[in-house]
């Protein structure tokens, strides 16, 4: 069965503080969708991401450097993800629906390569 | 013959190039092999006339020649993926004259081409490539006709499609009519797509033709195809009126030195009463099923004015109760620019700016046509000055030539007093003005 990456994308200042109502609420909506991608038999993985700002990015060349920060000069970040299994693009686009709607923001939708 | 051959292949290309691609799996190995077999067509049928059933004997040569292709491919690559796509017992050869006979050999689901329809239009793939692909494999358009109509680079074309069939393809997306909770977005992006191509035909963005016949003609085919495979679907129907409706006015939209001639300035004897009567007809059965949409209502308000007999005789009111109810649908700033003009029909150009005047001219600021309809109001209502201004905006904002030299006659004629002598309207998706 094809495997699809679903990103969650919000904006790099972004920090999320959980004792708010907001919070709280998302953590439920999120926690709900996770169970809802168990039972169907399409979770393969799944993580939320501290903050971009703890990144960092390691270059391989003649000797390897480090430099702290993400690799994307960009206003937005990933903040979490989840790997799926679905049958085709169009149940991808639907558990994609419902992983924004769950987590209030926007979602990338993106096949893996076969095999 | 020749012309035969042409009008089977507008007829029978998108249908065959349907069927294969769900008889392969793949849509650029259906692509190539109907364009194979319409070769092989032209070659033969000069000689051995056309067999009665022409998109049968295409479909069933192409699979054959795909089958041979695959075979050919499989000793090199891969025999496994071939023997898994193909199911061998079933390949016939193609150079028999039993081929004739073979219509039912492929098994031909009308469904097909609505599963093209909606696989090329779907969500996932932006207007630009939802276009581009439907006239490709619906269309039969070769890259090179898509690109002149378009007015872009041939290889903008190539890679568009090139991109838009590897992301279906990446992301594995179904070969289906999408599921009954999803139909009703899914039309509405299909028919988007279909008013595009019919839009982009009306009135080219650019270029030195106003009017795309092959484009226009094209898209009220599709929307043909479309209601014969969804009679039940109001917005289809109401689609295909809206383009007949707009269609009928092609000839009286130029003049003969090329200018534009507006909507209220056209001789109405041009129009084309057999597409005005087959407009009417769909927008009234359409109607009778009390579930309007946008399109039907657009169709709607292109029936209103071809119900005048005169511009004068246009029933304004009505055309504004319908942009109140499309506004309710499309509460955008086109819907409202459109409806401000026709306020100004019905009550006069002082209320028809004052509804301009209450959108947010910021959001509206690089909207061609709000700035035409706005310069062409301020000159009825005698405020020259702003009015050269606003056609200032506009013409800045227009890339089509004959629009622009359009504009430039208005213009003049405000900067010389001798404006609001003619109309402004304007109707449906079309941008005649």
């Amino acid at each position: 069965m094809p495997q699809y990456l679903l990103s969650v994308w919000h904006d790099d200042e972004y920090e999320v503080d959980f004792s708010t109502p907001e919070a709280q609420r998302m953590v439920a909506q999120v926690g709900a969708f996770n169970t809802e991608l168990q039972s169907a038999g399409a979770w393969v993985f799944g993580a939320g991401l501290q903050p971009a700002s703890s990144a960092t990015v390691v270059r391989s060349g003649t000797t390897v450097s480090m430099t702290d920060g993400p690799y994307a000069e960009t206003k937005e970040q990933m903040g979490g993800f989840w790997v799926i299994e679905a049958a085709d693009l169009d149940s991808a686009l639907d558990w994609a629906r419902r992983a924004a709607t769950a987590c209030e923001g926007p979602v990338e939708l993106r096949p893996m390569q076969d095999g | 013959m020749a012309d035969d051959l042409a009008a089977i292949y507008r007829r029978e290309v998108g249908r065959c190039t349907a069927t294969l691609i769900r008889v392969l799996g793949d849509i650029n190995l259906a692509e190539d092999a109907v364009g194979e077999a319409f070769a092989i067509a032209a070659e033969r049928w000069p000689v051995s006339g056309i067999p009665p059933n022409p998109g049968g004997w295409i479909t069933t040569t192409a699979r054959n020649r795909a089958i041979d292709r695959l075979r050919r491919e499989a000793t090199r690559h891969d025999r496994h993926i071939a023997a898994h796509l193909l199911r061998p017992e079933d390949m016939e050869p193609d150079d028999t004259s039993h081929l004739d006979d073979l219509d039912s050999f492929l098994d031909v689901v009308p469904d097909d081409q609505l599963r093209l329809m909606f696989l090329c239009c779907h969500p996932a793939l932006g207007p630009d490539a939802q276009v581009a692909l439907t006239l490709r494999l619906l269309g039969g358009l070769e890259v090179p006709e898509i690109a002149r109509a378009f007015v872009v680079p041939e290889a903008t074309i190539a890679q568009r499609l090139v991109r838009a069939k590897r992301k279906l393809r990446d992301n594995h997306a179904a070969y289906q009519v999408p599921r009954a909770a999803e139909l009703p977005d899914r039309l509405y992006t299909v028919l988007t797509a279909i008013a595009l191509i019919f839009t982009e035909g009306h009135s080219a963005t650019s270029g030195d033709e106003l009017v795309r016949v092959d484009l226009s003609s094209e898209a009220i085919r599709l929307g043909r195809v479309l209601v014969d495979l969804m009679p039940d679907e109001p917005e289809a129907v109401g689609l295909l009126a809206l383009m007949l409706l707009t269609d009928a006015r092609r000839p009286a939209r130029l003049a003969p030195d090329g200018s534009m001639v507006r909507l209220a300035d056209q001789y109405r004897d041009r129009w084309d009463r057999a597409l005005i009567a087959e407009g009417h007809a769909l927008v009234r059965a359409c109607l009778r099923r009390n579930q309007p949409g946008p399109f039907q209502i657009q169709a709607a308000i292109a029936a209103v004015h071809a119900d005048a007999a005169t511009a004068d005789a246009t029933d304004w009111s009505q055309i504004v109760a319908l942009y109140d109810q499309l506004y309710t649908f499309q509460p955008n700033e086109v819907v409202a620019v459109n409806r401000a003009v026709a306020v100004a029909f019905a009550q006069g150009p002082l209320a028809g700016l004052a509804a301009l005047e209450a959108l947010d001219a910021d959001r509206l600021d690089r909207y061609q046509p709000f700035h035409a309809a706005r310069a062409d109001l301020l000159a009825r209502a005698g405020r020259r000055v702003d009015a050269v201004a606003a056609y200032d905006d506009a013409i800045a904002l227009t890339t089509n030539p004959v629009e622009r030299r359009f504009l430039e006659q208005a213009r003049q004629r405000a900067t010389n007093g001798t404006a609001g002598v003619v109309a402004y309207p304007s109707a449906g998706t079309s941008k005649e003005r």
